[in-house]
């Protein structure tokens, strides 16, 4: 076929989308339609053998349905997750299942018409069966948009993001001159969601007047921090949505190469991404003249090699050119000077997802929730001693209260809670009395924490707090570059204090020494890594100072974790005795009877702290105890 | 050995000659001959030094600069025990010691008889299923001691059935 003259961009991705709507009827056709739930926190959970139960099923009843991998609706406590949408019923969300209840589905929801509805989560839409999502007491909360297709859609089928409305915000900016397309993120007010805050319009900007050629965008999902899986779950829930973000980034700045920059530990995000970026190319979406316009952008994709400081910018920038991550000094910024010294873009995975909801949507609507100063939603990772693990997309603006317990619904097994972890080794622990504070990039780095890489983890009444201070400052100091002296030898002298403390041999004055240690160590640094390691330690010892002089006044871990300052014991009273529940299970073989009463004993030499006995203890006999100083056991 | 040698750097030109003589290619050519011979063998990074026109010392020191390059061969089987914040909280620390005592091996360190290679990760986004052990690339959830003899045991159990 020969087209006469060139078609406008509007047109070509017209036809695509089409297309892609046939694409998406056609689904529509089968009796049902099976989305399991496979990013790689649902193959933790075993998605792949509840995928393969599935198939086999359907195989063995004759079943022509579709069954989709699709990525994570954020509800990581659930997984494994089964949507089924059946005609005639709203699409039923499954949680927990194995291969047995994914069998029972199939046989008797898709074959028959038992919804199970035993084992069902909620629905997707109102109706008189089953409890809707939009009526749970944590969506009063909740307001997703980077996450609203994430679980939904395909993320291994382009052509899902197209029909759902993908790339349209890409031929709507091609349609407009690149400096209305800054000026409309300008206006949504967006800040980078890498942890700075740093507004991304006016970085746009930066880079879009920077004199040089080529330029580059570099997507930025080197989410290092532990306890951080959002950008994860983005890569292989929508890649689209960020190539996308990409192409509309460099349409505005003027750059002709990307680079999408991803951990080595995420290798499915790795995977999903290549094959994205593979059917976006296909379709014209990526390469030369893209949808018929003088708009040329290519995207290649970089696999870190696990070093955390390369989530700083100038350190990733020295890694994607083959040296080792060190940072260097800005400025210049990479905007005017960046990857082989050409003005180069990096966002965030984040940020990068929101540009085509700001550019389809308009910026108002992006800036309607919010804060004034912090315009958006946050995206939080919700980890550690919460019931609903996962992930919590809510308007900037909101409580942490609100998103630990209305969203997460509190503490599990009726433990209190202690503090909440935000911002990863860059964050700090915030306590009870912070929960009221409106989350936004500024409130938190005014009490102590950081925004950070959005990771939250809740700490109950068994994490102590100067442990955790010890764990993040091994981090920091492992993951140090080594080029600023503060850092490499500031950190490490934090962490030999710090781990003193958890073993009982510090003294007061340590404290001190920290205080000061971490002052210097923020001024010395040239990154972030360094700037803000000591953050871990000044906050937990800003709120929670009294259990640090548990530890080094009376020997004690009031949190009953320090395993030097702990020991087991099995209480001979509250012991059955003829019970060999701890024996049998005790790691080291540390537990005998007593020879004549015959209740447990534990070698406290042998013993090495895993507490396994205290989880195999029946719940009615409740045993074995921990007590702290380890002097507290009798003779 | 020499033997050994020569196959190495018989392997490591095979993969290579796919790249570009950039520097930029450093880390993707390491990765790609980590991912082929299970590790980099100094053979494998003289000859990629050679093929860069570079110094040794530029790429031992990027090799050993980032957490995913091995100097060691690997076991048959991998365990990197997940130390995130959630898995540490949760006593990842714990599982940690339970592995390093069940295979007698310390982190970073292979079997003798080369079934098991044990190192730790910083975090594998599933925090989650807190604390989680990656077996063989498949992110395991819950892993605590018992699990840990659990697995052993079902790798014994799979081995004799071989």
């Amino acid at each position: 076929m020969k087209l006469s003259g060139q078609p406008k961009a509007g047109s070509i991705f017209d036809e695509i989308k089409r297309r892609a709507e046939i694409h998406r009827q056609e689904l529509g056709g089968a009796k049902a339609v099976i989305m399991v739930g496979a990013a790689t926190c649902g193959r933790a959970a075993g998605a792949l053998k509840v995928l393969r139960a599935i198939k086999d099923e359907l195989k063995k009843h004759n079943l022509d349905c579709p069954v989709l991998e699709v990525g994570c609706m954020g509800h990581c406590y659930a997984e494994p997750i089964v949507v089924i949408s059946k005609t005639g019923y709203p699409p039923i969300v499954y949680q927990q299942v194995n291969p047995v209840i994914a069998r029972r589905l199939v046989k008797e929801f898709i074959l028959g018409d038992d919804p199970c509805l035993e084992f069902v989560l909620g629905a997707l839409g109102e109706n008189e069966l089953v409890p809707d999502f939009a009526d749970f007491p944590r969506a009063r909360f909740e307001q997703k948009v980077i996450l609203k297709d994430c679980g939904f859609i395909d993320p291994e089928d382009i052509e899902h993001y197209i029909a759902g409305g993908g790339y349209s915000a890409l031929n709507k900016a091609l349609q407009i001159a690149p400096e209305e397309v800054i000026a409309e993120v300008k206006k949504s007010g967006l800040r980078g969601r890498g942890g700075a805050g740093f507004p991304a319009g006016e970085k746009w900007e930066l880079c879009r007047s920077a004199a040089g050629k080529p330029k580059y965008v570099i997507c930025n999902g080197d989410e290092g921090d532990p306890g951080a899986f959002v950008d994860r779950a983005i890569l292989e829930s929508n890649p689209h949505s960020v190539i996308e973000g990409m192409l509309v980034a460099a349409y505005a700045v003027g750059a002709q190469q990307g680079y999408i920059y991803v951990r080595a530990e995420y290798p499915l995000a790795v995977k999903r991404v290549r094959l994205a970026l593979r059917q976006a190319k296909k379709l014209g979406l990526l390469g030369k003249n893209i949808l018929g316009s003088d708009f040329s952008f290519d995207i290649k994709l970089f696999e870190g090699s696990g070093a955390f400081v390369c989530g700083e910018e100038s350190a990733l920038i020295a890694s994607l050119e083959g040296e080792a991550g060190t940072p260097s000094h800005r400025p210049p910024y990479p905007a005017e000077s960046g990857l082989n010294g050409k003005p180069t873009l990096i966002n965030n995975v984040k940020t990068l997802a929101y540009v085509r909801h700001i550019i389809g949507e308009g910026a108002d609507k992006f800036a309607g929730a919010g804060t004034k100063k912090s315009p958006g939603t946050a995206v939080f990772a919700l980890a550690g001693k919460v019931v609903n693990t996962g992930l919590a997309e809510v308007p900037m603006g909101t409580t942490l209260r609100q998103v630990v317990f209305d969203v997460g619904s509190g503490i599990p097994n009726g433990k209190g809670f202690k503090a909440v972890q935000i911002g990863g080794p860059s964050g700090g622990c915030l306590p009870e009395s912070a929960l009221d504070l409106p989350i936004d990039f500024d409130s938190l780095t005014g009490a102590g924490a950081m925004m950070g890489s959005g990771g939250m983890i809740v700490l109950d009444e068994d994490d102590c707090m100067v442990e955790i201070a010890r764990y993040f400052l091994e981090f920091t100091q492992r993951e140090s570059c080594g080029k600023c002296t503060f850092c490499r030898l500031g950190t490490k002298q934090m962490l030999e204090i710090l781990s003193d403390i958890t073993k009982g041999k510090g003294k007061l004055k340590d404290l001190d020494t920290l205080i000061e240690l971490a002052e210097d160590v923020r001024a010395g640094s040239l990154c972030g890594l360094g700037r803000t390691a000591p953050n871990p330690i000044l906050s937990t010892l800003r709120y929670f100072r009294d259990e640090y002089e548990a530890h080094i006044l009376e020997g004690r871990c009031p949190a009953l974790m320090c395993p030097e300052l702990i020991a087991f014991y099995i209480i001979p009273d509250k012991c059955e005795r003829s019970c060999d529940a701890c024996v049998g299970t005790c790691t080291v073989e540390a537990i005998s009877s007593h020879p004549k009463k015959r209740y447990k004993i534990i070698d406290q030499e042998k013993c090495v702290k895993c507490g396994t006995c205290l989880t195999a203890c029946p719940p009615q006999y409740n045993a074995v105890v921990k007590l702290s100083p380890p002097s507290e056991v009798p003779e | 050995m020499a033997k050994e040698q020569g196959k190495v750097k018989q392997e490591t030109g095979r993969i290579i000659n796919r790249f570009g003589r950039e520097r930029a290619n450093l880390i993707p050519i390491l990765q790609k001959v980590q991912e082929e011979l299970g590790y980099l063998p100094r053979e494998a990074m003289a000859e990629i030094a050679r093929f860069l026109d570079i110094p040794e010392i530029d790429v031992y020191g990027v090799v050993t600069f980032y957490n995913q390059f091995r100097l060691n061969p690997p076991g048959k089987h991998s365990i990197r025990v997940c130390l995130g914040t959630a898995c540490h909280m949760k006593g990842g620390y714990i599982t940690l010691d339970a592995w390093k005592r069940r295979l007698e091996i310390d982190r970073g360190q292979t079997t003798p008889d080369r079934e098991f290679d044990l190192d730790t990760v910083a975090c594998v986004g599933c925090c989650v299923m807190a604390p989680v052990t990656v077996v063989d690339e498949e992110p395991q959830g819950q892993v605590e001691p018992t699990k840990v003899d659990g697995i052993l045991l079902s790798f014994k159990l799979e081995k004799e059935k071989r």
